[in-house]
Formats: C-alpha cells, structure tokens, sequence
C-alpha cells in the first residue's frame, strides 16, 4: 500500500485563459497533519475539488489513498470532507442533516449521535440547521466530515467562526485523529494554529506551489529577522535603507520595518540609526514563522 | 450499484418527507382537489360551464363509469406544476445550498444521484397522486348525490378500470412535469429561477401561444403532459400526447444527465 495520502503530479486546472492551479506537485505522506496554506484565490479550492473528484483536472494527475482521482469512487469512502464551510439543508435537524450523509454513504446511524457529542452539538443536534451559529455550523460541517472514520480528512477552513475555546478544540481534535493514523489536510488562514498542529506544508501562490515539504525544512530556509519600529513612523524608510545600504532585506509590515538578519546585527543597525539621528523604539530579533514565511514566499507583503 | 442507488433513494426521501415540505405539498394538492371537483359539481347548471376553459360537463357524462375520475383527471396540470416546483427546488437546492459537493463526496456516481433522486421524487409525486385521487373521487361521491348525478356506474367493474387508468395518466403527467422541473433545476441551478422559469412557460407562454394559434396545442410540451392525464382531448389524441411527452422528457433527461455527469461542481 502507498505510504502518500495525496500525491499530484503537474495537476492544473483553467480556467478561461488563465490557470486556476498550475502544474501543482506535492505529497502528502500518511498520517500526517499537513497544512495547505495561500492567499485567497491561490487555487486551494479549486486543489481540494479536484482531489475529491468534484472537478476535472485540466491536466496532470494525482493520486488519493493509493488510487488515481479519475476515480474517486474508489477512495472517496475511506475520505472525510469540508469545502469551502458546511452546508446544509437549513430545514432539516444537525441530526437529520447528518443522517442524510450517512444514508448516503451507508454509514451506520449510531454514528451520527456520537459524532454529535464528540463535537460538542449533543444537546443541539434536533435543532433546525437555520438555527445555528457560525461556530455550531461549522462544528456540524466537522462532524459531517468525519462520519466516514476517514484514512483522510480534507477540511477548508474549519476553525472559521469558531470562539478561542472552539479553535483549541478543533485543534486536540485533529491532533488525536492524527495520533490514531488518519492524515489531516487542511486549509487555513490562521498561521498560527497550522504552525502548532502541522508537520507537513504544501503553499500556494496564484495556482503554483511554492512550497511542499515537511514544515520544519521551512523554517530552515528562512532567515532570522527582527522587527523595527521607531519614534517617528516616517523613519521606517530611512531605517530600510540603512539596512538594504549593509546588504538586508527589509520590507515595511503594520507599522514596523522587518528586516532580515542575525540578532547579533541588531546592535550595529541601533548604532546605524542612532547615528542618522533616528530613535529606535522597539528592535525585536525574531526566529522565523509561518506567517512571516507565508508573506515571504506568497510575496503578499503588507 | 443498486444498493448504492437505494442509499441515494432513502437519504432523498429524508428530504422528502420533512413536514413543512410534506404537508405543504399535500396542502395544496388537496386545495387544488376539492377546488376543482367541487365547481365541477357545484356549477353543473351554471352557463359559464364547470369543466375547463368554459366546457359543459352533464349529469349525463358524469354518470358514466369515468364520471367518479372526471375532476381527478383534470387536476393533473395543477397538480404537475406543483410536482414541476417540487422536483425544480428539491434539484436546485443542491446547488445553491451547495449541498451537492457533500452528496458527490459520499456517492461520486452522479448517474446514480441521479437515478436515486429521480426515484424517491416519483414516490412522491405517486403520494401525491394517490392523495389527490382519494380527496377528488370522495368530494366527487359527497357532491354527485345532491346535484342528482347517478354514482352506479363509478364503482364497477369498468368504474374500477377508469379509476385505476386516470391514476395511471394523472400519475405520468406528473411525473412528466416533475422531471421538466428536474432539468430546469440541474440546467439553472437556482430553485427561484427554474420554478419562475417552468410556471411562466406553463401557465402563461403555452396560454398565450396556444390562444394565438391553436394548431401549436399539438406541439407544445406543457399541454401534452396535461393531455395525458385527460386521457385525451377534442385538439390532441392520447397516443400523439404520450408519444411527444416521451421525446420531450427523454431529450431532457438526456440533456441533464449530460450537464449533471461533465459539469465541474464548483459552488
């Protein structure tokens, strides 16, 4: 058996003249959590569809469980998924909703109950689905996912809508699918819960991966930076030229230059601007993380 | 395969069966019965006539075997427009709810979503049917006795085989109208559209065109589907309505079947 959950080879997908998803590749080993990160209409969606068989690939190919997505009827009932947020019948129960999948699916029903406890929406689960808040919504979309007790778990966005407690939850959630050996693939913008729960990363930037790999080589091939804020805000440009003058990257983010470098040259850049008679208010060396390293490489810098 | 299609079958039927749905449908299923059988009955004398589009019904004609069916078999063209709205929104809803990626997530055989919705919205439309006939053929017997027409003939052996063949049409022209309003929903994708779509060219373009002309009645698709459940009428032969139906909905089915299979699912 495949010891790749997802693998795809120059998978695209166009749309009109342009390229939704470009000659993607990346793998996915099994049991892993892995992260699928992007700035919006970086092709994640239109990704996840064509892995679950909802649309055609352009081009490429990929293969799901071991089996190749022209068929997904063969590997789609070991796979649980969320795309783009629940949705659901809103005249119906969270239950009922959940009882059409498994209907569908050939589930059996017990599972809808314990489904229900597991992700906190036991006491809620005869309620109409139109009744429900953003976060039960998802929790029910989540819920949905797993009924299959999925070797994968496809989820887009799954924390969205959920209070800080929710996200904890969902996050002790995956972690525990993961220790038990399914793999979690999963989209997200909040950085930083993929960067505690994931161990592999696939990014994308306009259709095109950027990076696949284990999270950790990331980090490996970033480099140190510190962040910089001054007195006066219109002196973030003269410290980035100070710091481009001795070879640095920098650019400016939410009010604060970031500029890459050791800690130890923080020192020297003081010095470089006390002498240009500028007042450094905040000089922070930072090791790398997901969110910088996401607005590295996507290049969508603020 | 076919068990996969039962599935399908019984996840639609729990749409299906949710009362506001339900019991609304069958709401306006029994209006539209006791509606239409009682101005049959109630207007036998009226000038205006107490059939459809000013025809005279008679005592005469009402005692006849097919007289206990005669309002039941000229509900079906109402009784379709509901089916066409029922089968257009349980369709569309899909997509626009975007419900249809979770379906094709757990049943990737869109030919067997298909065939499985397709069959659980025909046991409806057959509940629907039956309902109708019930309600249509009691207020029919409750009213005959008043307005002195004769129910001898209603219940016998060719009484039964009237009953049982209004049944049979009224059931095919609902399931024809219900399966339009299925194509319109996989072809629009949006519940208001195809019911708005399917309504006005059924109650109103058909009128229209066929007031204007009325040699189109043979051809237009709305009309043959009601001549079914008559069994026939003065303009278009039962066989010619039947037949024309059948291509009508087959190159539909077609059609959808098609765009259902090929078309990305991207909402």
């Amino acid at each position: 058996m495949s010891k790749l959950a997802i693998s795809v080879d120059d998978l695209s997908k166009k749309y009109g003249t342009g390229l939704a998803v470009s000659h993607a590749k990346f793998e996915v080993p099994i049991g892993t959590i892995c992260g699928f990160v992007g700035p919006n209409g970086a092709g994640k969606t239109t990704t996840i569809r064509m892995l679950l068989g909802l649309i055609s690939p352009t081009g490429g190919s990929g293969q799901i469980l071991g089996e190749p997505i022209t068929s997904p009827d063969k590997y789609l009932p070991s796979v649980g998924a969320m795309i783009e947020g629940p949705a659901f019948y809103p005249a119906l129960s969270g239950s009922e909703n959940l009882r059409v999948l498994a209907t569908l699916g050939g589930f059996p029903q017990e599972r809808v109950d314990q489904l229900l406890k597991q992700v906190g929406l036991a006491d809620r689960g005869g309620s109409k689905y139109k009744t429900y808040s953003l976060g039960m919504k998802q929790r029910l979309g989540i819920a949905a996912a797993l009924l299959p007790d999925p070797k994968l778990l496809v989820l887009d966005e799954p924390t969205n809508g959920l209070d800080p407690e929710g996200i904890q939850e969902i996050r002790q959630l995956l972690r525990s699918l993961a220790d038990n050996g399914t793999t979690v693939f999963v989209s997200s913008h909040l950085l930083s819960e993929l960067e505690l729960i994931s161990e592999y990363l696939v990014m994308l930037r306009k259709g095109e991966v950027v990076f696949a790999g284990p999270i950790q080589e990331l980090f490996d091939q970033q480099q140190p930076f510190m962040i910089v804020r001054t007195e006066h805000e219109q002196d973030l440009e003269k410290i980035m030229s100070i710091a481009e003058a001795a070879g640095h990257k920098a650019h400016l983010r939410d009010g604060t230059a970031h500029i890459e470098g050791p800690a130890e040259w923080a020192g020297v850049l003081n010095k470089l601007a006390f002498e240009s008679g500028i007042l450094i208010t905040q000089l922070s060396p930072q090791v790398p993380n997901l969110e910088e390293t996401f607005f590295e490489l996507t290049g969508d810098q603020k | 395969m076919i068990g996969s299609i039962i599935r399908i079958f019984f996840a639609e039927w729990r749409k299906l069966r949710r009362p506001t749905l339900l019991l609304g449908t069958l709401g306006a299923v029994s209006f539209f019965s006791v509606l239409v059988s009682s101005v049959l009955f109630l207007m036998i004398d009226s000038p205006q006539g107490n059939g459809d589009r000013g025809v005279q019904i008679t005592r005469e004609m009402l005692s006849l075997p097919s007289g206990a069916t005669q309002s039941f078999s000229s509900i079906g063209g109402l009784l379709g427009i509901v089916a066409l709205c029922v089968f257009a929104a349980q369709t569309a809803q899909e997509y626009s709810l975007g419900t249809l990626r979770n379906l094709l997530v757990r049943q990737p055989g869109r030919i067997r979503i298909l065939v499985g919705k397709l069959a659980s919205m025909k046991v409806f439309a057959m509940v629907m049917t039956l309902v109708s006939a019930v309600i249509s053929i009691g207020v029919s017997y409750a009213l005959a006795g008043g307005k002195n027409v004769s129910t001898e003939l209603w219940f016998n052996g060719d009484g039964r085989l009237e009953i049982a063949k209004t049944l049979l049409n009224v059931f095919l022209s609902i399931l024809g109208f219900g399966i339009v309003g299925m194509v319109l929903g996989i072809i629009l994708r949006s519940p208001i559209s195809s019911i708005s779509l399917g309504v006005l060219w059924l109650l109103i373009i058909e009128n229209i065109v066929g007031a204007l002309k009325s040699s189109t009645l043979n051809w237009l698709p709305g009309n043959q589907l009601s001549t079914i459940a008559t069994g026939g009428s003065q303009n278009v032969s039962y066989s010619h309505a039947l037949s024309l139906s059948a291509i009508y909905v087959s190159v539909a089915l077609v059609i959808a079947t098609v765009l259902f299979t090929k078309r990305d699912v991207s909402n």
